[in-house]
């Protein structure tokens, strides 16, 4: 049970983690039906920037604990906005040229981006693994074991419980922001008819533009939660992750915000729960499994609409 | 007047270029900028290298880039509204290079053996006839993949595990049954078709973009459980010794009753080397002659039918399942093919061979070369393959150029170098090349 609630803890953390990359791909493909396949490496980008800023300005696990928040807040706006740059100029160079133009383009274009932003990172920032020490140590102990070694200690992290605060917050600022602004309206008129969009005055570019500039900032959270998780990244954690994420959206029926925080939360989940219990080896496999599961069964996911063809 | 226009476009393109090295300072700053390392640390630790000359020269190539692109390309002071594409020649320029280079190419490739020995001699010809048969490798994969992307317009991004599958059936074969290659390749073959099929039949119902992550969903689990079967698959360890082809049962040992021995000739290693680039040349050019035999054929036709619009194939009666999983499964037999021979060139295969960054490169060729193009495959996979061999110091810049030039050559002309479409059929019996930019896009 003990075993149960600790898995249960890492697979929460994980699963917010999914959710925010899964966000930025279910947004675009709500808005401009694609697969940004380079998501997750601007994920990987965000995550990199993070950390730059973290090693650059000395932020260590020794700072006062306020000073220590402060200076997670700042690195977290300035990773938010330089990887928005980024997110916007994939969007500018490899995405709008092409709108309109057959179906397999973009994605075709987005994978040489994904390819490209992959090596650009190996070759500027190095091969190797990233360690950073852990900013936020500590935690509490849920449970302790037996005196005599028997049980287990469940634990809570300081930084878990961080990193699902602030994905709360964020999902929770980001849902106004799509239900209740002039941005959001224009974002899903966008997503049901763009043309009539355009003929009612939104600007058609400048919405997808900024669809991909929050898709990237929500990335770029996730980056500096995956590095303050894990405390190590290298030029390719954005494949996997953003596999993962992909699968998330697509679990949780793509198009779908809030189903992409329940598919972000179930991927983590089965993720933590299979490697706990059967193979760690195997996790990705598993991940992998229910992505084509899920897309041969049930291609609208938990929460979408189903897609109708038209001519 | 035109002196006021030409102010008002100098100031709008001097204005846009700086957005646009401000653009650029913010991407490179950091990254390029100041790079995060453990060796400058202490103690295992961070620490930054600071590079600002880098920054400063990829801001300044922006700037002046952006700035000469306003100036004398665009020739206007709002560029936002044009792409890549005004820039460069129009389609049509090629399209009369894939008749004149096919005989040009197969006659070279041919006699290219004799010419490298002839002049290089048979130390100095081993170098460049290991790279043929590596871009010759590719050739074939890339034809093999064109099948599947270029005709059927499925897009495959998990090509290598049916490479992967060729190869490891021949290495397993001749591990456990000492099966020869000849014996090997093709049941490798079969045996990555039957993949196909296996893999192919449940999700090319998908449409096409969910039909790519799929298939790398399958090329990354193939790898994944290669790389941790360990007692069947040698997991991370690979497999080694395995056997290497023979010509009609005569090794290229040295000895009595081996090759060089039975035709009279002293021995040497290149005769395996020159051996196994024929061998991949006629490979290779089987997969291209029952591409182009299958163009020819109802199941090719539906083939490009159904790459340039799949409901109107459906409404005319085509069995869209049936027509993708053969084209699937065909392009699986050949990558198997491939994998064999790879395996027995190699004599060792491991999961690291059998990443997706593979199947990235062998789509960027076909990709690059045209999507449906036989000749545009074999340039661009002697310019990519073997361009980079010959810069060997620019090796790590590889990828990042691949995945730059998928980029560019997407935005510039979307149907790839060779554009050109040969009609399998024309009303007056002669049929000519039309270009892509005639041809209407569909959706697939």
């Amino acid at each position: 049970m003990d075993y149960f609630l600790q898995q249960l803890i890492n697979g929460v953390t994980l699963g917010s983690i999914y959710g925010l990359i899964a966000i930025g791909y279910t947004m675009v493909y709500g808005i401009i039906g694609m697969i940004n396949f380079a998501h997750g490496d601007i994920f990987m980008v965000g995550s990199f920037i993070a950390l730059i800023l973290i090693v650059a300005f000395g932020i260590t696990s020794s700072l006062p604990i306020v000073l220590l928040i402060l200076a997670l807040i700042g690195v977290l706006i300035v990773s938010m906005a330089l990887t928005s740059v980024w997110g916007w100029t994939v969007e500018r160079i490899a995405y709008r040229p092409l709108r309109g133009s057959f179906r397999l383009a973009p994605l075709i274009t987005a994978i040489g981006a994904s390819i490209a932003l992959q090596n650009f990172v190996q070759i500027s920032q190095g091969a190797r693994n990233k360690p950073l020490q852990p900013l936020i140590p500590g935690g509490f102990t849920l449970t302790e074991g037996g005196a005599d070694g028997s049980g287990f200690i469940v634990q809570l992290s300081y930084s878990q419980i961080l990193i699902i605060v602030v994905t709360t917050v964020l999902m929770i600022g980001f849902t106004m922001l799509i239900n209740k602004t002039s941005l959001g309206r224009a974002q899903r008129a966008c997503e049901q008819d763009r043309k009539m969009a355009s003929l009612l005055g939104i600007n058609v570019d400048r919405t997808i533009s900024l669809t991909f500039v929050m898709g990237a900032a929500l990335a770029s959270v996730a980056g500096l939660m995956f590095l303050l998780y894990y405390g190590v990244i290298d030029f390719y954690i954005g494949f996997l992750a953003g596999v993962k994420a992909f699968t998330a959206a697509v679990l949780g029926g793509i198009g779908s915000l809030p189903g992409a925080m329940l598919g972000g939360l179930l991927i983590g989940l089965i993720e933590t729960f299979w490697s706990g219990y059967f193979s760690v080896e195997y996790k990705d496999v598993a991940a992998f499994s229910i992505l084509a599961i899920v897309l041969i069964f049930m291609p609208e996911g938990l929460l979408g609409k189903p897609e109708v063809e038209k001519v | 007047m035109s002196n006021l226009k030409k102010d008002s476009l100098f100031a709008g393109s001097v204005k846009d270029a700086a957005a646009g090295g401000l653009v650029a300072l913010a991407l490179f700053g950091m990254m390029i900028g100041m790079q995060a390392d453990v060796a400058t640390g202490l103690g295992g630790q961070l620490g930054i290298n600071y590079r600002w000359g880098a920054v400063a020269i990829a801001v300044v190539i922006v700037f002046a880039g952006r700035l000469l692109l306003n100036l004398f390309v665009w020739k206007s002071d709002k560029p936002v509204t044009r792409t890549v594409g005004s820039l460069l020649p129009k389609a049509s320029s090629f399209s009369g290079l894939g008749r004149f280079a096919t005989p040009v190419f197969l006659v070279l490739a041919v006699v290219l053996p004799f010419l490298l020995t002839y002049f290089l001699g048979t130390r100095g010809s081993r170098q460049y006839l290991d790279l043929a048969i590596l871009v010759t490798t590719y050739v074939m994969l890339g034809w093999g993949l064109n099948i599947v992307v270029g005709l059927a317009g499925l897009l495959d991004l998990g090509y290598v595990a049916f490479y992967a599958v060729g190869a490891y059936s021949y290495a397993l074969l001749a591990q456990y049954f000492g099966f020869s290659f000849w014996v090997c390749l093709p049941l490798a073959g079969i045996l990555a078709a039957f993949w196909g099929i296996i893999l192919g039949f449940p999700v090319l119902r998908l449409r096409g973009d969910y039909l790519a992550i799929v298939t790398l969903a399958f090329g990354e689990i193939i790898r994944v459980v290669l790389l941790n079967w360990y007692d069947f698959t040698g997991g991370p360890d690979g497999l080694s010794n395995i056997p290497r082809p023979s010509f009609f049962g005569l090794d290229f040992e040295r000895g009595e009753g081996n090759f060089a021995d039975f035709f009279g000739l002293e021995y040497n290693s290149i005769h395996r080397i020159i051996f196994l680039y024929y061998v991949i040349l006629a490979m290779a050019l089987v997969t291209n002659l029952v591409t182009m035999r299958l163009r020819k054929l109802p199941i090719g036709r539906a083939w490009e039918a159904l790459r340039e619009d799949e409901i109107a194939c459906r409404s005319l009666g085509i069995n869209t399942t049936n027509t993708k999983l053969t084209a699937f499964a065909l392009g699986a037999m050949f990558g198997g093919f491939a994998g064999s021979f790879f395996a027995t060139r190699q004599g060792f295969i491991s999961p690291e061979s059998f990443t997706f960054m593979e199947s990235a490169v062998i789509l960027a060729i076909v990709v690059l070369g045209g999507l449906g193009s036989q000749i545009g495959v074999v340039i661009a996979a002697v310019v990519m393959i073997g361009g980079f061999e010959f810069f060997r110091g620019l090796e790590e810049y590889r990828m990042l150029v691949f995945g730059l030039l998928m980029v560019v050559i997407m935005v510039w002309r979307p149907r790839g170098l060779i554009s050109v479409r040969t009609p399998s059929i024309s009303l007056s019996g002669k049929a000519k090349g039309i270009s892509a930019d005639l041809v209407q896009e569909g959706h697939g």
